[in-house]
This record gives structure tokens, sequence and C-alpha cells, in this order.
């Protein structure tokens, strides 16, 4: 896949959709192409965060340690982005993604996504706006499994 | 030191100025009898007088002398020779009386010269001897940039006037006198107007310079002091730009050269002043000889033979006179000199000569306890460190020194390893002071290290070994031309009193570090390496550099089975695809465009990064295979993408460090070069700008940078060019680059590299750990552990060993003291810069090192953390200066004292 590929799916990843084309071209020059087998961790719960992933091709698996081990919370599909809220928050992984096909993905480096995020608001907002929509959905989750607990 | 320069120079080269004196004496023979000859060639054969009948003779060389009581004897009666004959032989004297006096000038010269040299080597030598006896304390207050100032460049006008110092009075005094008298036996008035502007001069020049020699003593002083500043800035960079104070730093250096430049400036006004009114002295005599000379002439009084004879002898007398004047400023100025650089290094409590006496036999044991009895140590300011403690560290016991932060443990241990001086008390082993024995004993059975760790400008292995080299064990005999050098070096070294120990000699003390020669020493290197925990650090120093390959030779013997061993091991555990091997007939597409074209690495600079693509015979193998054209194009094509990208980012933004093409600060040139060549056919590009384009496309590894500019047609006639490249390769670039080969080892490239012989996947981000970790384990499976260990000992610590980490150079000082297989160790916080685990590893790894084939020293340790006590015989708590608990750690935790408190 080429450069001008991968400036494609960026486009297609919502949080990336409002910044010109040049710029995702910049972004994904400056990020690593990095390719893992099936079954390979992109990163681990509890790792310091110092890179988001954007799925280029592939599958890949979020999981969450529990005491019954490793219990699978999402899958993620092309287009996706993981790993940015550990970068935003200064805070550790909150879960492990593994591969569950082999998986090519774009490692942006944390630095370079906050220099980003400075420079184009557009993309805060976007962020802002997806972050906000995850919260609105989870307290939906949360209303939903507390009133099931009430019945 | 001797105070006075005079009586210095007159104590080490007595026999050598009377000899040179004799020489100069004996030398003004033929320069007198210079100065009569113009006369009698004058007035004999050229005036004609004694020849004044046609054909007529004189004498010449008669030998005859007046002998009191005896009368008149002649010894030769001479030749006889007519008036063009004498004028011929009488010029033939002349012309050999200059030779003469050349060859004595000559002589004279060369012998003062030495004195000289020699002289300044033996005080150089002198002034460094006495930095080696200097008390530690004196150090807390000198800025070695200064000392090293006075003992280079301040003694260094010292040498030359040494030769000088008793010589230039006779010589040229003795000169000036003959002049002198040579005038007054010609003409008595003009002998007298002679002697009056001389009087003149001598009594006045001397008063005028007396203001030089205060200028020359400011300017010697703000030299030293801005030198000293220099040496600061350099070793305190840190702080200045930590601080925001290099602007404050300019200023400080600015106002100080201000002052040097006032100093000079005036300086020079005052010494062309004084030369001003030097020359019109000299030169007003001429103006009276030649009035009052030319009027004696006109009335007959005095002939035009002597007039000539007077002016001619004149010539002489204002030269010596003035390098009289000159000599008697410069013997003052270094008398200053001397003085100044004599008083800083005159400092009370030297240590006496006999402590660091050279020893070559190693010294017995040391069996007695080491003890401290009523000691007490203050620091710099006066204040009490330790008050009258006694205590008593017996042969083999281990004692960990527990401190409060104002417990003195660290003053302590200091006192043991003599860097401290008490104050009252002493410290003793067994029945001897402890400042009494001689260095050969305590630097060789004890060691010290402590958290302040200092290390010379040298390789690792210079800096672990230092600790052994006491004394010159090994005579080298030498042959040929390097037996006369040495035996050269020696003579000169007694001359100049400086010792003859030979620096080529072995001066590593095997036997104490328990090997037996160079061959076994390795083995205990890398023991106390590997109690340090410092071997894996130093692997990777190893791994990192290139080899030298005379000294490492069977890493390149076994290169092939390494680089076999490799690729299996990556292939059992399905990792082929992290590492992608060089192979001649092959791409390497995780390689650049240029590493895959020279395949090799540069060994000079003629093929190296950018001269690579400017290389003419590079750029003709590239158009031989029909590249140049598409690398060209390639090449706008990635500086089209590049400026795209990058053009408008700050220079100093952080994503020009993914740009491997090129660096920011270029970017504006290759944005216009663009310009200018876009419409340009490629025939019409000049060779620089072809050069400047192509080199672009070198950078290129498509998966990297995946602009999608590579085909494999483009891939197969690349290494076809490889090919061609090393078919025709002249002769001056045999030596710029070494061919890849899978069966040799490249000395140009690193050890690492020699071992992957590939390039490691770009997308595999975990690539360069695992990779590395498999390395070492293929290293220890095939013995070259040891190998590479020993290559990363050739690493050169830098200034100060700044390229080592703190921790890693307080570990390297750790396994300098326990190489030497001491008595009695002593550490004083050591390991202060690691954290409290690795600390606890290594002290449990040096306390079994330190005892490893049953040797039991004294190990006397100051900890960090009390709790490391519990590793030790004995627990010594201090606590403001006094020692307040002394016990096993047991009993100590059972009294509930202060280390309870400072454990909990």
């Amino acid at each position: 896949m080429l450069l001008k590929d991968e400036v494609g799916m960026l486009q297609r990843v919502p949080l990336f959709s409002g910044i010109e084309p040049t710029k995702l071209k910049l972004l994904a020059f400056t990020s690593d192409r990095v390719s893992y087998a099936a079954g390979q961790i992109l990163f681990r719960q509890g790792d310091e965060g110092d890179a988001a992933y954007v799925i280029l091709s592939g599958r890949a698996d979020i999981l969450v340690d529990s005491d019954s081990g490793p219990i699978k919370v999402a899958e993620l599909l092309p287009n996706s982005i993981v790993g940015e809220i550990a970068i935003l928050c200064n805070s550790s992984r909150t879960a492990t993604v593994r591969a569950a096909s082999p998986v090519e993905a774009l490692r942006i480096h944390k630095d370079h996504f906050l220099r980003l995020m400075k420079e184009f608001p557009e993309m805060t907002i976007e962020m802002v706006r997806v972050l906000a929509d995850r919260l609105s959905h989870t307290t939906a989750d949360l209303i939903d499994a507390r009133s099931a607990n009430n019945e | 030191m001797e105070p006075s320069l005079a009586r210095y120079i007159w104590r080490h080269t007595r026999k050598q100025q009377l000899w040179i004196l004799m020489i100069v004496l004996l030398s003004m023979i033929p320069y007198f009898m210079s100065f009569d000859l113009p006369k009698l060639i004058v007035n004999g054969p050229i005036q004609g007088k004694g020849f004044e009948q046609p054909g007529a003779t004189q004498p010449f060389m008669r030998l005859h002398y007046d002998l009191p009581f005896i009368g008149e004897v002649q010894f030769f009666s001479g030749f006889q020779l007519d008036r063009s004959a004498t004028l011929l032989a009488l010029s033939v004297v002349f012309l050999l009386l200059v030779v003469i006096n050349g060859l004595f000038k000559l002589y004279i010269n060369t012998y003062k010269g030495r004195l000289g040299e020699r002289m300044l080597r033996r005080i150089r030598f002198d002034l460094v001897d006495r930095v080696l006896r200097f008390p530690p304390f004196y150090f807390k207050r000198v800025k070695s940039a200064e000392v090293a100032t006075m003992v280079k460049d301040e003694v260094e006008p010292l040498g030359g006037f040494i030769g000088d110092a008793f010589l230039q009075p006779v010589l040229l005094g003795g000169q000036a006198l003959t002049a002198m008298l040579f005038i007054m036996v010609q003409n008595f008035w003009l002998g007298t107007i002679a002697v009056v502007i001389v009087v003149i001069q001598i009594v006045l020049i001397p008063r005028m310079r007396r203001r030089l020699i205060v200028l020359g003593r400011e300017r010697q002083l703000t030299a030293r002091a801005l030198s000293g500043r220099v040496g600061e800035i350099v070793d305190g960079i840190g702080a200045v730009h930590v601080h925001d104070t290099s602007n404050y730093e300019r200023a400080d250096i600015a106002a100080r050269l201000g002052l040097i430049f006032k100093i000079r400036f005036d300086l020079y006004q005052w010494k062309f002043m004084v030369k001003f009114l030097n020359n019109f002295l000299a030169q007003l005599t001429p103006f009276l000889f030649y009035m009052i000379g030319g009027y004696l002439v006109i009335e007959g009084r005095l002939d035009v033979g002597q007039l000539v004879a007077v002016i001619g002898a004149y010539k002489d007398l204002p030269g010596p006179m003035k390098e009289l004047i000159d000599w008697d400023q410069a013997r003052q100025d270094v008398q200053v000199k001397y003085q100044q650089v004599v008083e800083q290094f005159t400092v009370d409590g030297v240590i006496a000569p006999t402590i660091g006496a050279l020893t070559i036999d190693a010294p017995g044991p040391m069996t007695g306890p080491l003890s401290a009895i009523g000691l007490s140590i203050a620091d710099d300011g006066g204040a009490l460190l330790l008050d009258r403690i006694s205590l008593q560290v017996k042969p083999g016991e281990t004692v960990a020194l527990v401190s409060t932060a104002t417990g003195g443990a660290e003053a302590l241990a200091e006192a043991f390893a003599r860097l401290n001086r008490p104050k009252g008390g002493k410290v003793a082993s067994g029945a001897h002071d402890l400042l009494e024995l001689p260095e050969a004993v305590t630097g060789r059975r004890m060691s010290y290290a402590s958290s302040d760790v200092f290390l010379f400008q040298a390789s690792l292995r210079d800096n672990l070994l230092y600790g052994l080299k006491h004394a010159p064990l090994t005579s080298v005999t030498y042959d040929g031309a390097a037996a006369d050098q040495r035996r050269w070096n020696i003579h000169e070294a007694r001359r100049s009193g400086n010792p003859d120990h030979d620096i080529q000699s072995d001066w590593i003390d095997y036997a104490s570090a328990g090997a037996t020669g160079p061959h076994d020493l390795f083995e205990a290197v890398r023991r106390v390496l590997d109690a340090v925990i410092l071997s894996r650090d130093i692997l990777d120093l190893g791994l990192r550099s290139s080899a030298d390959l005379t000294r490492h030779t069977e890493l390149a013997r076994r290169i092939v089975e390494l680089r076999a061993a490799l690729r299996t091991r990556l292939e059992h555990e399905g990792l082929s695809g992290l590492v992608v091997p060089f192979e001649p007939g092959a791409y390497n597409k995780e390689a650049t465009i240029g590493q895959n074209l020279l395949f090799g690495a540069a060994a000079g600079p003629e093929l190296a990064d950018r001269a690579l693509a400017a290389n003419p015979y590079f750029a003709s193998v590239l158009s031989q295979a029909g590249l140049d054209r598409t690398l060209y194009e390639m090449g706008m094509e990635i500086a089209d993408q590049a400026i795209e990208l990058f053009a408008d980012l700050p220079p100093d933004h952080q994503f020009f460090q993914q740009l491997a093409f090129m660096s920011a600060e270029e970017i504006p040139a290759y944005e216009t070069l663009l310009q200018r060549l876009k419409n340009r056919p490629y025939e019409a590009v000049s060779e620089n700008d072809r050069a400047m384009i192509v080199t672009l496309s070198f950078a290129y590894i498509e998966p990297r940078h995946r602009f999608g500019l590579l085909s494999d047609e483009l891939m197969s006639k690349i290494v076809a060019a490889r090919n061609g490249f090393y078919e025709n390769l002249p002769p001056e670039l045999q030596n710029a680059v070494e061919r890849y080969d899978p069966a040799k080892y490249i000395a140009a490239a690193t050890v690492m590299d020699n071992v992957l012989f590939g390039r490691v996947g770009n997308n595999h981000p975990d690539a360069p750990d695992r990779i590395r970790s498999i390395v070492y384990d293929i290293l220890d499976e095939l013995g070259l552990y040891a190998e590479v260990l020993d290559v990363g000992l050739d690493f050169n610590v830098g200034s100060g060993g700044r390229r080592l980490t703190g921790g890693q150079r307080q570990k390297l000082d750790v396994a300098r003291a326990l190489l030497k297989r001491p008595d009695f160790l002593i550490l004083n916080r050591p390991l202060s810069a690691l954290d409290q685990r690795m600390q606890d590893k290594v002290l449990q790894n040096v306390l079994e090192e330190a005892r490893r084939d049953g040797h039991s020293p004294a190990i006397v340790w100051v900890v960090t953390n009390p709790a490391m006590g519990m590793m030790f015989d004995r627990v010594v708590v201090f606590d403001s200066g006094q020692l307040v608990e002394d016990g096993t750690h047991e009993t100590l935790l059972a009294e509930s004292g202060i280390f309870k408190e400072l454990l909990s």
C-alpha cells in the first residue's frame, strides 16, 4: 500500500475527515507503517501510551483483563483508530489490542498526534465530538444496566 | 621550589653555563681581529701605505711577539707579498674571520638553545611533580585550567631566557666593550661621545621599561584568569544552558577580553615608545661621529682609515647595547613570571616524595586492623564533620557505615582513603599512621570507590586497568633505530632531571588482579564487570562500534558461522521476516537505493554519504547502466513530494526527524532548485545539479517512504549496476569501499551490522529489541561473547567519562576498585546513581566477587539505605559526627535506637 492509498484510508477515518489531504499525507509519511501477524500484540493493558494506531487492513480484538482472564470487548475493523485515549490522558493503556488476522497499521507517534491536534482545531473538535458521543453511549449503557439490575 | 630564578638556573646548569662562557670568551679573539682588519686593508694595499715604491713587498703572516725580559722573538718571518697580493691575502683573511665568527655563533646558539629547552623541560616536570604531590584539599581551591596554563604557557619564555641567562650579558657586554674599547683606542674624543650616549641609554631605558614589567605581570594574571574561566565554562556548560546564563558568560568573557586588550595595547604603546627613543639615541651617535670626526679629518688630526674603522666599529655597538637592554628586560620579566608561578606552586603540607616513590616489588599484605583513633575531621569552613571518633576495622570484616544526613560516615571513608586529612587524632593501619605509609602500600593493598567518579579520556579498558598501573614491570627491548631513540630518551630525561621510566613498558600489575599475564587478565576483568552488572552495557557498546581487526581476529574469522547461526535461529523462531539479508545478486528492499547500489561500507570520504552521487566514477557507472536518468527523475519526484509535505513547516518541527532525504535547512535550496529544473530537459542539467537531485533517490526505502517509485525492472538494473561498479573499480577507490561479502567481515561497519549482514525490517516496531536479545544468545552459544565484550572495552569514555551515564561511571569505578583485589575495600556511597534494587543486586555481587577464591578483604561500605546493612557482619551508625551505634544488624534492630528509626 502506498502513501497515497493510506491518505485515502485516513480520509475515511471520521476523526481525520475534516483535515485537508496534504496534511493527512504528512501525517501518514511521518507515521510508521507496521505489520503484525495474527495473534501478535499491538500494545498491552497497563503499558505506557506512546502511539495511536490506524488499522489499514485486517482485524484486531480489544481485550480487557478480568479475574477470569481477558475478555474481548470490541473488534477493530479497517479505518478505525485505537489507542488515542491513552495519548490524550497521558495514562496507561486501558485495554490490550491483539491482531485477529494479519494486520497492517499506521503507528502515529504521541508527539505527532498532539501536534496535529494543536494545529487543526477541526480535528480537535471532531475528537471531542467522538468522545462526547462515546460518553453518551456509555451513559445510556449504564442506565440500561442499572434499570436491568433494579428489575 | 627555589624562589630565585637566577639561583635555580645556576644550580642546575652551572657546568654548562661556564663552558659556554669560555667558548664565548674564545670567540672574542676572532671577533676583535675582524675589527682591526678593515683598517689594515684600507690603509695598506688600498691607500698604498708601505707600498710607496713600485714592486715593494710587505711580510704577511709574520709571527713575532715582544716578550718581557727576552725581547722580540720571531717565530715566522712571513711571506713577502706585493700590494695587490696583500689586498687579496687580507681580504681572504677577512672572509676567513667571517666564517669563524659565524661558526662560533652557530655553536653558541645551538648550545644555549638546547640548554634552555632542557631547563624548560625540567621546570615543567618539576611543576607537574608538585601538582602530583599537592595535598588533597589544595585542589578545592585551584582551577585546573589555570594550573595547566602555568605549566604550559607561563613558563615557556623561561626556556628562551635560560640559555641567555649568564651568556648574553657576557657575550653582548664583551662585544659592546670591545667595540667601545676599539673606538677609544682610535680616538679618545669620539670614544667619549659614544660612552656618554651609552650611559644615557643604560640609565634611561630600563627606567622606562619598569612600567612594561608591571603591565606584563597584569597581562599574565588576567590571561591566566581568562583560561580559568574558559575551563569553567566548558566544565559547567550544562549549568550555563539550564539557567540561561550564556549571555552572562558572554558579558564576563567580553569584559575580561576588554581588560586584556587594554593592558596589551598599553604594553604596545610603551614598547614602541621605548623603541623609538632607543633608536633615536643610537642614531644620534653616528651624526656626532660624522660631524666631529669629519671635522677632525679635515683638520688632519684623524686619518680617514681611523674614521671609517670608528664608524664601522660603532655599527656593532648599538646592536649589542640594545640586546643587552632587551636581555635585562627579559630577565626582569621572566623573574616576575617565575616568581608568580613558584608562589602558586608553593603550598604547605606537600606530600613527601618518599610517599609516592616508585616501588617495583609488590608490597606485603596489610595484616593489621584499620583504625580511626580519636579522629576529628573538619570541612573547608572549619565545621566538624567527625568529632573524636574511634573505630577499628579488622582484616576480613565487612562493615556497613550507616549515616544520617549529618552523620559524617563519608568523611570517615575519605579519611580511610587519605583524601581527607585529620584535624585531630589519626587513622592507623596496624601500628603505623596511615598517612606515613607509602602509596605503594595504600594504593595497592587498599581500594576506594565513591559516587564522585573521575574517568580519564581513554578507552573503557584503560580506565578499568588504570588502578593496576603502579610501576613499569617489564623492560622492553628495542632494536635498531628504536633502541637509539630509547637511549636518547633516557639520556635527555636524565639531563633534564626527568624520570626515565619507559611508558611503553607493561605497567599492568597482573598478579594483583589474580591473573598471570595479558592472556588471562580478561577473565578477571569479565568477572568484575559481571559483578557490577556492567557487562551487558559494554556488550551493547561493542555491538554498536566497529572492531579493531588487528586485536579481534576471532570475530572476523568466525563471522560466517555467526551469520549462519543468526539465520537459523530466526527461521527456527519464525522471524525470518525481521531481517532482510544482503545477497550479492538481489535487491534488498529494506535498505536504501544508495546502499543497494554501493553494496558495501564506505571506508573513506570518497564514497560516503553525499559524496557518492558526486563521485565521477560512480556517476559513469550509473549512466552505463542506464540509471542516471531514472534516478534523476526519481530524485525530482522525491524532492517534489518532500517539499509539498514539509515546505510549510517551521524548521524546528519534530516531523523533520522523519525526513531522511534532506534537512530542514536544505528545503529552501531544494525548492529553488526544483523550480529551476522543473521544465528543463535532462541533458541541459549541470553535473552538480544532477548530483544534488540524484543523491535524494539514494536515501529512498520503499517500505518506509511508500512513494511507489521502485519497480522490479529498476531493482534488477540497480543490481546490475552494483556489479558493474565493482568490475572496473579504479585503483584510487579500492580502499574507499568494502564490498558486502557474505563470507567476509566488513571492518568499516559495526559488529552488529556485521552479524546482521542485512537490514532490519521497517515495519516491525519491536524488531530491534528482539534481534538484540537473539544476538546476545548466539554470541554466548558460539563463545564469542567475550570477544564482543572486548570490542566494547575499546569504547572511548570521553572527557571525564561523560560519554557514559552516571550509573555506568559509578559501576566502572567499583569494578576498578574490585579488580585490584585489595586487603581493604572502601566504598563511599559508590552506587548512588542506581535505583535501590540495582544497588542491592550489585552489593550482593560485589561481596561475593571480593571473597572469591578464598580472599577475605575487609569491606567498609557507606550505604545509601540502612536496609543494606543486613548484608554485612557489622553495622556502625553515625549521627552528627558521632559514632552512635555499633553492632550486628540483629543487635542494632533489637536495641531500637537510631538505626531502627532510620530503617522505619
